[in-house]
Formats: structure tokens, sequence, C-alpha cells
């Protein structure tokens, strides 16, 4: 398999081509502020290479902060028409109660609440009112609406109720771009429903995305299909990623980290991902960062939805450097280093500047940064040791020492040594880890469902199987999936020993994206 | 007859969600809801009143509120202020008589927060107590137990119009087994109002001014966190705490028997604590601690597990792996520290053989 990976971030945009389980190449170009100039340029620069251009290209794979940044920023977002059901349950907290205000103004259109859903243990809560779906679908269309998110009550348990009005509401308004909120998220369900409505509001932005990143593959000269990374380290085709462009919006971290251990050979092992302005910090498991399990703030949105578990610090390769060296970050010059800095002729002290002047780091003019007082240099070295020792402990989940790889531009950083880990992993390629990790994404299927009545062997089985489907039927080939987390918890209250499992299962992407088959719904 | 009332400023009301969920000591379910019900409230114009328990007349009735079942279910049916509410008209109708004021079955965690959402419908104030002191799992487990009130009548609503009335039960044990079987029923979440008390009995049995004690404590977590200074410390002053240990949590074993969920945390010590470790016990809430193996802090004494960094609670099913945590115990009401207060809710009430010994006891006393 030869597949293009690419990295937009805020600074730079990556680029790699690999083959079988080698990096060929790497480029990294500047981003564009209309992104897709800054992936066009990253391919024509990859496509100068003989070996990129001389053999077809397998797929081509993208993770993108866009939509995030859209939702954070508050811009480009359509309004959206807010459909629950679960009546007369939850009736004082409509969608939208708990999302801050200004945001709320710019996304809820209209807002219908209709009697439906189902119990914890599947069986109906009320009937679904089709009569009242209907009513509230010719509402969005009279209102104009084309996104609509419908969120049930239970529905990661029993889906039907959504599904059913999904349908209806598409014989009304035939174009709607429909989020159903089992697709999304797991138990929570004003959280679910959150990241329903965000994923709503972006399908506008979604789809003229996609259709720009496509456009530029084409201008460039690649025959190949095109898949957006997602938050757990996988991938979907761009069609099925323009629907849910929420599951992209960490993208970029669980890449590097997926890159980290794809170039490091290592799978279990702390990451440090050092960039201009901020360290992102995570754990791998069997290749995949470790999941949060809460609740998880975008935008001061409460949401639900897989997300990589990371601490996010402000220490980077342009944060400013104060007081002597015993003060870094959490400011940073960002994309102006090569403006501010000192190295470049600005009148900044960042952290690169200290690095040029230890000889740690070729960057710019080091005549400019000669005068620098090497007591200076030491206390902002330790400093920012002590900064990544502290944090690396923070995000250990045990005390038996992992490897720490250290990847991203700024990774010069991290010490050769650090407490608590048993070495410090460099690699080739670890300033553009992020698009290798987009480069190798699998596919993945899960599966959260509280299980009754059978014990806990039988109810993780039954999870399995169901996550499995889930993987093939997005483009996994059955034959090289493998179980990367098994969650189980037992519920308090609920009688027969319930236990509510997750499970995840992830496997290499199928050459023939063809066979590809709707995912299968969730028995009840 | 006047009484003095104070309105609640929904200011108050969201430093009572973050000070109710620490009383929780890990258990009590998130008071988010409830606070997300009362900002819908509030912005349709209603406000609640809060009542001192001293300024009710001895035969005023008081209706003791609060939201039972499974907080997974409560997440998808959310919490409806409406449903609370009715369970309290539901006993007003059994009983033929009008309730003078509401209060808190617990002030722990969510339940802190359902006799404002009933009194918000209801027009009548809020009693500034409740029953608990801070969370606890089971009915028997309550000041009013312990002073050997009537158990019954119970009344239950469901949000899609069911009603129960539990009319009789000989003990407080048979109210919880009975009223835990309909509950589950109804999908296992529903609101309830427990047996009714007069305000005599509030007077004589209730644990006082805990309302405002839970908004004490939210203040000033909140006011330390806007200040950068450390909530730890702010907890520990507001409520006269100790600092048990410091440390993260490497190990978290969760299982449910009989409906709760039981289990111990392991902590390993980090800055004046490196190298100790600590294992917490629980039953729905924070049980027993030990320290190297030597039990440290028992139930009744609050056992609250914090954030280390934001001094938020940590509730026993959100703890997880790698959370670096402040271990702290809060004094608990005194009557619950009785030799009769200790039958009820005592470390051998959980299971644990183990002597009552308060960290805030006078070493003096040994």
């Amino acid at each position: 398999m030869r597949r293009i990976g690419i990295d937009v971030g805020g600074t730079n945009t990556d680029a790699v081509l690999i083959a079988g389980s080698n990096v060929v190449r790497a480029v990294k170009t500047a981003t564009t502020a209309d992104v897709t100039g800054g992936i066009l340029a990253a391919l024509k620069a990859l496509s100068r290479f003989p070996e990129v251009t001389g053999q077809p290209i397998d797929a081509v794979m993208i993770g993108t902060t866009h939509f995030i940044n859209a939702v954070v920023q508050g811009r480009s977002l359509n309004r959206v028409g807010a459909l629950r059901i679960g009546l007369p349950a939850g009736a004082t907290l409509p969608p939208f109660c708990d999302w801050p205000p200004a945001l709320a103004d710019l996304v809820r259109g209209e807002v219908a609440m209709v009697e439906g859903g189902h119990d914890y243990d599947g069986r109906p809560f009320m009937p679904l009112d089709r009569a009242a779906v209907t009513a509230a679908a010719h509402r969005f269309a009279a209102a104009g609406l084309k996104a609509v998110a419908i969120a049930s009550v239970f529905s990661p348990i029993d889906p039907s109720c959504e599904t059913e009005a999904a349908e209806i509401v598409r014989t009304i308004i035939p174009d709607a771009a429909i989020t159903c909120s089992h697709e999304l998220g797991r138990i929570g369900l004003l959280e679910r429903e959150n990241a329903a409505l965000m994923n709503a509001a972006l399908a506008e932005l979604a789809r003229e995305t996609v259709a720009a990143f496509e456009a530029a593959i084409a201008e460039s000269g690649l025959k190949a299909p095109l898949y957006i990374t997602q938050n757990d380290g996988t991938v979907m085709l761009a069609a099925h990623a323009m629907r849910q462009p929420v599951l992209s919006f960490a993208s970029g971290a669980t890449n590097s980290m997926r890159g980290a251990a794809f170039l490091s050979g290592i799978a279990d092992a702390m990451v440090i991902d050092v960039g201009g302005t901020t360290t992102d910090i995570g754990q791998l498991r069997h290749g995949f960062p470790r999941e949060a399990n809460g609740v998880v703030e975008v935008g001061g949105v409460r949401t639900l939805f897989r997300m990589p578990d990371l601490l996010s610090i402000g220490l980077g390769g342009g944060s400013h450097v104060e007081a002597d060296g015993d003060v870094v970050g959490p400011l940073s010059v960002g994309h102006r280093l090569t403006t501010e800095a000192l190295v470049f002729g600005g009148s900044r002290l960042t952290t690169s500047d200290v690095a040029v002047a230890a000889g740690m780091l070729e960057l710019g003019d080091r005549a400019r940064v000669a005068h620098l007082d090497p007591a200076l240099i030491g206390r902002m070295l330790a400093r920012a040791h002590a900064m990544v020792e502290e944090n690396v402990d923070r995000m250990k989940t045990d005390s038996a020492p992992l490897p720490l790889i250290a990847v991203g531009g700024g990774a010069f950083l991290v010490p050769d040594a650090v407490a608590g880990t048993s070495q410090v992993v460099r690699v080739t390629h670890g300033d553009c880890a992020n698009a290798v990790g987009a480069a190798i994404a699998q596919v993945s299927g899960e599966i959260d469902q509280v299980f009754q009545g059978m014990g806990r062997t039988e109810a993780v089985a039954a999870a399995t199987g169901l996550a499995q489907d889930r993987a093939v039927a997005a483009g996994a080939d059955a034959a090289t999936l493998q179980t990367i987390e098994v969650e189980d918890i037992p519920l308090a209250y609920l009688p027969g020993n319930a236990l509510r499992v997750r499970v995840r299962v992830v496997g290499i992407l199928g050459r023939r994206a063809s066979r590809r088959r709707p995912p299968p719904a969730a028995p009840s | 007859m006047t009484v003095r009332t104070t309105p609640i400023p929904l200011e108050d009301i969201e430093s009572l969600a973050v000070g109710a969920w620490i009383l929780g000591t890990g258990g009590g379910g998130s008071p988010y809801l409830g606070l997300l019900n009362m900002r819908q409230l509030y912005a349709e114009g209603r406000q609640v009143s809060l009542m001192d328990p001293f300024d009710l007349a001895d035969d005023d009735d008081v209706a003791v509120v609060s939201n039972m079942g499974a907080p997974l279910v409560g997440q998808e049916r959310l919490t409806d202020s409406r449903t609370v509410a009715r369970a309290v008209e539901i006993m007003e109708r059994y009983q033929g008589r009008k309730f003078r004021a509401v209060m808190s079955l617990e002030i722990g965690g969510g339940n802190a927060i359902q006799p404002l959402m009933a009194a918000a419908h209801l027009g009548i104030p809020v009693v500034d107590a409740d029953c608990m002191g801070r969370a606890f799992p089971e009915a028997q487990m309550t000041s009013f137990a312990i002073g050997d009130l009537q158990p019954w009548p119970l009344s239950m609503a469901d949000c899609r119009g069911q009603e129960v009335i539990v009319a009789r039960v000989t003990t407080w044990k048979w109210m919880e087994r009975v009223s835990r079987k309909a509950c589950v029923e109804l999908g296992s979440v529903a609101s309830t109002c427990k047996a009714p008390r007069t305000g005599r009995e509030v007077k004589d049995w209730a644990i006082h001014h805990t309302t405002t004690k839970a908004i004490g404590l939210g203040r000033a977590v909140r006011a330390a966190q806007r200040r950068h200074s450390d909530p730890i410390a702010a907890i520990l002053e507001a409520e006269g705490g100790l600092r048990l240990f410091a440390g993260k949590v490497s190990d978290i074993a969760r299982r449910t028997t009989e409906g709760f969920l039981r289990g111990t945390a392991t902590i390993e010590g980090l800055d004046g604590d490196r190298g100790a470790r600590m294992e917490i016990a629980f039953q729905n809430e924070w049980a027993v601690a030990w320290r190297d193996g030597v039990p440290v802090a028992t139930v009744p004494d609050l056992i609250c597990v914090l954030d280390a960094v934001t001094g938020e609670a940590i509730g026993t099913e959100t703890l997880r792996y790698g959370q670096r945590v402040a271990v702290v115990a809060l004094p608990a009401p005194p009557i619950l520290m009785t030799p009769k207060g200790l039958e009820h809710v005592g470390p051998r009430a959980f299971g644990y053989d183990i002597e009552f010994r308060s960290v805030f006891a006078p070493t003096a006393a040994e």
C-alpha cells in the first residue's frame, strides 16, 4: 500500500508518502488561509520526487483542525433544527439549554421535542409520536433549515426512534443533512445531543471543505480516494467523514501519537508532541492514544464523543522566555517565529533562540544569540525540563517506567532523561509524526451498550462481535481486526447485574472500498 | 405569623452545586442537571427562598424530597423540576394537608438541589437543613431514622405519570427495600417525597443549616479558583477539614452488589505523601480510608476525594486512573457519631469491622 498522509496544522501543513512501512518522503509547507492552498502546495512539493509520481497512490489521508476551529471561533456554522425524542422526560432541559448563549444564537434554528425513546434495558419508554415528528419537520422546512440533529433517549441502546424520525424528516426535507446522536455519542443525553447539534452545524462547512480537498488532490494530478482522519486514530472515506465532522476534532494530536508509535515501533509508551505554541502529552496503549472517559468541552459546550486523553501545556518552540529564563510560556510567537525570534532578527527571546545558543538546534543566525548568558540558558532549559517531567508524570497511569517518544518541531525541549520514564526515544521524521500518523490510520468499530442477565465474559464477547461488524462495515479487512479497548462498568441501582460494556476494534483498511455496506444498527 | 425567608440568588445556587458535590463524598449523583433546571427556572422569573429550621412552627408539615435511582438513567431522562414538585403534591393529596416548606433528604450531590426545584413550582420555602449532612446510599441512613421517627408514608412519581404510595412499612430498612423495587419498575429513576415531618421533628432531628454550609463551601472553592489560589486549602479553612493525602489514582476496582456500586480506589502518594499509599473503599460514597494498611478515616466522617487543581469533587463513578487528587476529611454532624448514629452509619453498617474514631477527635481523649 502506498499512501500519502497530510496534516493541516495551525502553522505548517506536512505531507508524507509511505510505502508499506517505510516513510519514502516527507515535506513541510506553510499552512495557508484557505487551507486547501497549503494542501496543494504540499502535494506539489511531494510530487517533485519521482518515487511519488512513479506508481499509483492507494489513498490520501488528511488530518485537519479546520472543524474544531470553526466551532471555537464561532464561524462558518449553519443553523440547525433540533429534534429531541423523549417526552415527557427532560422537557425542562430543551436542546441548547447548556450552550454558551452566543454560540447557541448562531446555531439554534428551531427546537422541537416529541414523545418517544427507550429505557436503559431496551424497553420502549414512550411510543414514537410520528405525527409530532412530521410537524417538526414541516416547521424546520418552513424555516429553511437544511441541517437537522436528532437525539432520542437511550439511543445508544436502541437507535430505532432516531432512524425512523430521520426517515420522516428526509421525506419532508429531501436534501437535509441529518445527524443522529447514536452515530456519535455515548450515554448522556445532553452531551450526545450537543455533539449531534455541533455536527449538524458543521454540515455545510464539511461539505465545502471536503470538496475543496478533493479538488486540490485532483489538481495535483493524483488519482486516489480521500480519507479524513478521526479523533481515535482511524480514518473514514471523505464522503462519510463529511457527514461526521465532529469526529475529526482532535485528529491532529491523535495522528502525532499514532505516528510516534509507527516511527518508533513502540506500541506502549508516553508521547510528547512539542509544537510551536503548545505541547500535547498522552499515553499510547497498543499503539493508540488512551481516550478521555468523560465529558469534553468544545467551545464551552459539553460533549461526549471519542477524544484522546491529552494534556496540553503552554510550552513550544516559539514560547516566550522571561525573567532570566525562569519563566517559559505560555505566550508564544506561534507562526511568527520566523520574524519575531532573535535568530531571525526579531526582538522576542524564545525557546528556539535559547536552543540555538546552546548548540542544540540549527535555526536562523546563531550570531544573533551569541550574547545570551550561559546561566540564562541553563535556567531556561531546566525550567522546560521540569515542565516536561512534571506533566509527563501527570499523564502516566501507573508507576512503571514507560519509554517517552518525543516528536514535533520543538522536541529539542525534551531532555534526554526524564524521571519516571525508561528512556527518551527520538525518531527520524519525528517532526512530521502527525502526517505519518494520518498515512497509517486504520478503520475502527465501536460499541457502548448495557448488557444484563449475562456474565462479564459473555457480555464482552457480545459487544466485541457487534464492534467487529461495525468495523467491517466501515471498510476494515475482517482478517486484520484487533480489539484495542475493552471497558466494563458495573452500574449502580440497576437490577440483573447490569454491565455497561464499551469495546473498540480496529482493522487495516481493505483495498476494495466498494464492498462497504451501511453500518449495522445495534440490536434492541 | 410572619417568618423570615431569604431569597436565594442564582449565584448561590451555582455555589451550592459545587459545595453539594463535595459533601456528596463521591456519591449522591452530580448536581449538574439540577443546576441547569434552576438556571432555566430563574430565567423564567421564578425564585426560591431559604428558611431557618427554627422558624418552623411545631405543627408545620415539611416535605422531604429526593430523586432516587441510577445516575446513568438520570443522564438520559434528565431531571425535571416538575416531577419533583409532583411527588410533593401526591403526598399533599394523600395526607389531605399542605406542606409549609420542603427540605432535602441529603445535602450531598444532586439531591441538594431537588428541594429547590420543587419549591420553585410550589411557591413554598426550602428549609435550611437535611437529614444526612452529606450523602449516604440507603433510606435508614438518616438522622430521622436514627431518631426512630415514623418511616412512612412515601410518595413516588415518574415523568410518565406513574404514582406510587408506600402506605406503611414496619422499619426504615423495609422502606428502603420496597421503594427501591418500585423505583426499578419505573425505569430506575423516580422522584420521591419521603415521610412528612413536623416542624418539631425537623427542629429536633434534622441536621441544620446544611444548605448554607454547602453554599459557603462552594463559594470558597469558586473564589479560590478565581484567585488562582489553592482551592483545597480554601475547603479545609471553610469547613475545619483535614488534608489526609495527596496523590495520583493508580487503581480503581468497581463491582455492583445488591444494586450498589462498591469497590476500592488506590492512590499513590505524591509531594509530602510520596512513598505512601492510600486505599479508599466505597459503597456509592467513600466509606473507609487506609494509609499503608492502617485505617485513618471512616464513615460517618466525610471522606472527600477532590481534584488537586480545581478542588472540585470526584465521584466514585467518575474516578479514574491517573487523576491527581487530594483526599480530605470534613467533620461529620454530631448526631451521626452518637452510639445510635453509628449503628446506622458507622463502619459496621457498611460491613467493616472497624471501631469508629473521628479524625477530628482530640488525641487527649485516648
